[in-house]
């Protein structure tokens, strides 16, 4: 077995990559991939309670570097899915506690034992982030359809593309369907226009979401939630799969709409 | 007739998705160079500067733009020559 590794990044924080992250994570150990996920936000850790795994932490990332635990012991192993574990960030260490080298050092150490290796990179465009693409064989783009957030993705894809990991594929994060229909949200064809690099999903914007974090329970683990099957699309792609993109319509019917229609033009 | 039919379904031409869409564009070209609109008029004025000392050029006329075709971006200038009247009438044409 050879590793992937693959970074999720963003350059905005709160687009949703650990969330991201996290259901990708549960989509491939569900298909039977032998998967680890990597929180590389030290000192801001959030995927361990994203995915539900906070209460059985004992040694972190840079426990890890610095030598007071070997790798296996910092590996959480999820009860749910035999073949998805984490490595958590430390909560009260800085990102300069870890360093590129640090990181290529532990991913080369897990390839041959892992299909995927995810790494979960922190916002911004300094050291957390670099630490986070310095392995990385592969790197996905989370954006959502607003100015700042799209933004920033271009610059992330320019810096991507600067240390030879481009150009990156993009995921389209809380996509608001009647949004786009109205003229009030960017539609996946005009982000595309702007970063012109691969699309390798499109989410929509669903509460089921929020619900699943509150629970720690990824939605890709929920067959009926729509933002879940969009993360298990992008699995799929992962794998190679040709997978279509699912229409974003909202599930209400053609008389809803119109009522709808009726109701805002009335109002 | 495509504008028509954009607002028909809901996106004319002066939605705010069409306005992200051209202010994201306009900034990312200066983000991706690192040439602000400062920069910008000053290569237009030494580009003018150097041309007109070797050929006549319609200086009102001149253009300097970025512009971009997926992820290249270029600097794309349109100066229209003031041709000298060699056995014709004077004439102004545009060169890139």
């Amino acid at each position: 077995m050879t590793g992937k590794v693959l970074t999720i990044t963003s350059g905005k924080g709160g687009v949703g990559k650990t969330t991201t992250t996290a259901n990708i994570a549960v989509a491939l150990a569900a298909m039977g991939d032998k998967v680890v996920c990597i929180d590389g936000d030290i000192g801001l850790r959030n995927l361990d309670v994203v995915m539900g795994l906070e209460n059985r932490i004992v040694y972190d990332l840079v426990d890890v570097v610095e030598g007071r635990a070997r790798l296996r012991q910092a590996m959480i192993k999820d009860k749910r899915l035999p073949e998805l574990h984490l490595i958590p960030a430390a909560q009260t260490r800085d990102k300069a506690a870890v360093s590129p080298s640090d990181m290529i050092r532990i991913c080369n150490e897990l390839r041959p034992d892992f299909d995927w290796i995810m790494i979960d990179s922190p916002a911004g465009i300094e050291r957390g982030f670099r630490n986070s693409i310095a392995a990385a064989d592969q790197v996905l783009i989370v954006t959502n359809p607003e100015v700042s957030a799209v933004r920033d993705a271009d610059r992330i894809i320019g810096l991507i593309e600067a240390e030879e990991k481009g150009p990156g594929h993009l995921i389209l994060n809380r996509v608001k369907m009647d949004m786009v229909k109205r003229g009030d949200m960017l539609s996946t064809e005009d982000v595309l226009d702007i970063l012109a690099i691969p699309l390798i999903g499109v989410v929509p914007e669903d509460e089921g979401i929020l619900v699943s974090t509150n629970r720690g329970t990824p939605a890709a683990m929920d067959d009926h939630n729509r933002a879940g099957q969009a993360y298990r699309d992008i699995a799929r792609r992962l794998r190679g799969e040709e997978v279509p993109f699912m229409p974003l319509d909202d599930n209400k019917g053609f008389f809803q709409k119109l009522a709808a229609r009726f109701a805002r033009s009335g109002g | 007739m495509a504008n028509f039919f954009d607002r028909l379904f809901g996106r004319d031409t002066s939605s705010s998705a069409q306005a992200a869409k051209e202010r994201l564009q306009f900034v990312l070209i200066h983000d991706r160079t690192d040439i602000s609109p400062a920069v910008m008029e000053q290569l237009k004025d030494e580009i003018i500067a150097v041309i007109s000392k070797h050929v006549d050029i319609n200086r009102a006329g001149v253009e300097i733009n970025l512009s971009q075709t997926a992820r290249e971006n270029r600097l794309v200038a349109n100066i229209p020559l003031v041709t000298a009247p060699s056995g014709g009438r004077k004439r102004t044409r545009g060169t890139r």
